[in-house]
């Protein structure tokens, strides 16, 4: 039996880790990451700063501390925007499956599917203008389409079930069926495609504050932290490589979550189990 | 000398035993019949004998297939062993093919893997051997696709992957459980001739008597992982000194103690039913070709009454279940019951669509997984509107219909996983029951239970008949258990009624070709045991 894995362990540990440094920050952070002390810049790490500092001499534990909630902030809202919209569209063309609107849906989501997602997301912020909310409304409309595909090709099966049957004898009508018996039988996938669509709303984030797009000074940003380290590279080099660490950390701890998830909620593992 | 012998082969996967010393034997030119209900671990044996198991086994004792200890040998040794000595033939001949090979390809793969012949020479093979199942140059060629081909000629396919080396012994685990009647007769009658032709030795496995009464010289009975009989089929079945065979025996010529019904009341009048489908055109500019599934079918069902439907896969059985239920719109016909149309879905009153209930046939599928049993057989409630009883009213109701199907209040607490297949069809029956209906369609509603199982559900349905005077559509392909359970029947051909009646009459005195090839071609246990063995 393979139910509760290394992977599922080792990805919610760091998973949990980065949303409690987040939470902390909020009310603590180990120094002002507004006060700027050009005295203490491109400090390599210490014992009074763990990871060094910057070069406006702020703290880069605190920094990121902070900025992992802006991370965080924006996938979770970019995931969350997919999910309410995606899934009821998904769920709607499969319930309308082969008739002209679960055309449109799908053929809809082909024409956003079809543009480069980044390219996109740049067009938004360059267009309304750099910031976090544009950021989230950018990430978001990229998930759209990935989950009403997926809640659209796990529903379809479900519809061919024997109790959908049975509940359309109870004169139940597709909307009802959906909510009712579609929705909780695809669930886990949709919790395992979430989790991966939050490490890649973090990527997404962290390549639009990159590129000055994202969350704007003196709100920090994993992204722009790796983006103004650059020129610095090779005076301080742990102000780019911790910044960097910290988000291929992150997507990685997310990553191995969402496979640990699958592996913990697959029905046919779970099947065996019983 | 014996082909194989299997001695004291004991099998756990995990935790769990699964075989518990069993020991068979099984001669050249001789069928073995392996029966047992689901779980007696039939299937296991036959994979046990090549080594086919799943992970976490651990197997004991042994396996000397001529000589040779198969249980010694490593896997290597064995792969030359699996397919060239002996060939298998699985029950499923819709996922035992590749479907994006043809079936010359595949059948020369066989011979191909086991490096007897040159692509050339095995194409050779691969059309002689399909020649030997019946499936001949002209009609099949070797460039044929799986999807192109029926149930049963897939299924001679798959005989044909197995035989292609011409083995000694050949294992068929269910071959003929998922086809119809008369295509069961014909695969059967094919493995008898090549048993008898070759010489080959044959591991039958199967659930149905009937099936081992037919065509094995020697059967072992299996029960939760034990053989506790075994011998020749005449002793085996005439004697059945060990009573789980009596009771396997009895079960499955099981006839429900129930009164014909006779009531003048029409309950359910179905006329001139059409429904066609539209079939894919094979190119945009192409005319739509349709599918005809119902072409005028007319039937009855009088209140109370019990009516059979027969037919093979593809004549339209469920179509018309789907169109009385309202599930489905007919393109012209009529539906009523107690007078009241029945139209497509959305158009059909929920006060109409209250006389009438289903069971199905799978009853694993059936059921929402997540949901309480009591969510579950409460769900056509729905159907009641406002109506609709709550709370202490809801729960009684639901605690009258489990005690009617012979399940306890408490059940309904439980979640569908932890029932068995013959309780989650009885709590099938309780979900059809709570609206009270007067019309409750079958569909296949035993054809996957036990025979022990199915024993209980038929008297069930029966005493439920009686006490609320509810009536069946009784829809299946077994016509053992149609003739038992119901007053008239409707045989079914391509979307035709081609002959109805009472179910005596037209089981006893068949009119129509078609209803006498289907009558002929279902094996029966007494009939087979007395053309074999005399008395």
């Amino acid at each position: 039996m393979r139910s509760v894995g290394l992977n599922l362990v080792i990805g919610a540990g760091i998973t949990a880790f980065f949303v409690v440094l987040a939470t902390v920050s909020m009310v603590w952070t180990p120094y002002d990451i507004t006060v700027l002390s050009v005295a203490d810049r491109l400090q390599p790490p210490s014992g009074a700063h763990w990871l060094g500092t910057d070069h406006f001499g702020r703290d880069i534990v605190s920094m990121l501390m902070v900025g992992a909630q802006t991370s965080i902030a924006v996938a979770l809202i970019a995931v969350g925007v997919g999910v309410l919209v995606g899934v009821p569209l998904g769920l709607f063309a499969a319930a309308t499956h082969g008739s002209l609107l679960d055309e449109i849906v799908m053929r809809g989501n082909d024409v956003v599917f079809a543009f480069p997602a980044l390219v996109i997301a740049i067009l938004i912020t360059a267009i309304f203008g750099p910031g976090a909310v544009n950021a989230i409304i950018a990430i978001g409309i990229f998930n759209i389409p990935v989950f009403a595909r997926i809640a659209r090709g796990s529903a379809l099966p479900v519809w061919t079930r024997e109790f959908i049957m049975a509940a359309r004898l109870s004169g139940k009508g597709a909307a009802h069926i959906s909510l009712e018996h579609v929705l909780p039988n695809i669930a886990n996938t949709l919790i395992v495609q979430a989790t991966i669509q939050f490490s890649l709303g973090i990527l997404a984030e962290a390549g639009l504050a990159y590129v000055g797009l994202g969350a704007q000074p003196p709100i920090p940003s994993w992204g722009r932290m790796l983006a103004e380290a650059q020129t610095m590279i090779a005076l301080a080099p742990h102000v780019a490589i911790v910044p960097g660490l910290t988000i291929v950390l992150m997507v990685l701890g997310l990553n191995l979550f969402g496979d640990g998830l699958r592996d913990l909620l697959d029905p046919r593992l779970r099947e065996r189990s019983r | 000398m014996s082909l194989l012998r299997v001695k004291d082969l004991s099998l756990s996967i995990g935790p769990t035993p699964i075989l518990d010393r069993v020991s068979l034997e099984a001669g050249r030119g001789e069928i073995l019949g392996i029966v047992g209900e689901s779980g007696s671990g039939k299937s296991l044996t036959a994979l046990s004998i090549l080594n086919l198991l799943p992970r976490h086994s651990r197997l004991s004792g042994s396996v000397i297939f001529d000589d040779i200890k198969l249980t010694r040998l490593s896997d290597r040794a064995l792969n030359d062993v699996r397919g060239d000595d002996i060939g298998m033939i699985f029950q499923e001949p819709m996922t035992a093919l590749n479907p994006v090979k043809t079936i010359g390809a595949q059948v020369a793969e066989t011979v191909l893997v086991h490096g007897k012949a040159g692509r050339g020479e095995a194409m050779a093979i691969a059309r002689q051997t399909l020649d030997r199942v019946g499936l001949g140059a002209e009609e099949f060629p070797l460039s044929r696709y799986p999807h192109e081909l029926s149930g049963g000629q897939r299924q001679r396919v798959g005989i044909a992957m197995a035989i292609a080396l011409r083995p000694r012994l050949l294992i068929a685990d269910e071959p003929t459980t998922a086809l119809d009647v008369t295509n069961q007769a014909q695969v059967l009658d094919l493995l008898k001739d090549l048993v008898r032709e070759d010489g080959m030795g044959l591991i039958l496995i199967t659930h149905d008597l009937a099936v081992v009464a037919e065509m094995a010289d020697t059967v072992a009975v299996l029960k939760a992982g034990r053989v506790v009989e075994s011998g020749p089929v005449r002793d085996v079945f005439r004697q059945m000194r060990d009573p789980y065979t009596r009771k396997l025996f009895s079960a499955s010529a099981h006839v429900p103690a129930r009164k014909a019904q006779q009531s003048a009341r029409t309950l359910l009048e179905v006329e001139g039913l059409v429904r066609t489908y539209p079939k894919p055109k094979p190119a945009p500019w192409a005319p739509r070709a349709f599918k005809v599934a119902l072409d005028g079918v007319s039937l009855s069902v009088a209140q109370g009454e019990s009516v059979g439907l027969v037919g093979e896969s593809g004549s339209g059985k469920s179509t018309l279940a789907r169109a009385v239920l309202g599930l489905e719109t007919a393109q012209a016909g009529e539906i009523a019951i107690n007078g009241a149309p029945v139209r497509g879905p959305g158009d059909t009153a929920f006060a109409t669509r209250r006389a009438m209930q289903m069971v199905f046939q799978d009853p694993y599928g059936s059921f929402n997984p997540r949901h309480t049993v009591e969510r579950l057989v409460a769900e056509p409630l729905h159907l009641l509107g406002t109506e609709a009883p709550s709370g202490a009213e809801r729960r009684r109701r639901i605690d009258t219909v489990l005690t009617q199907v012979g399940l306890l209040p408490a059940d309904a607490n439980k979640f569908i996983h932890e029932f068995s297949g013959g309780q989650r069809q009885r709590i099938a029956i309780a979900r059809a029951l709570i609206v009270e209906p007067s019309l409750i369609v079958l569909d296949e509603a035993v054809s996957a239970l036990d025979v022990s199982i199915r024993a209980q559900i038929l008297d069930l349905l029966a005493a439920i008949s009686e006490r609320i005077g509810v009536a069946y559509l009784f829809i299946s392909h077994d016509l053992h258990v149609v003739r038992a359970v119901t007053d008239r029947v409707y045989v079914l051909k391509d979307g035709k009624v081609v002959e109805s009646g009472a179910t005596s009459e037209v089981f006893e005195r068949p009119r129509h070709d078609y209803t006498r090839a289907l009558i002929a071609a279902a094996p029966r246990l007494d009939a087979a045991l007395k053309t074999r063995f005399g008395e």
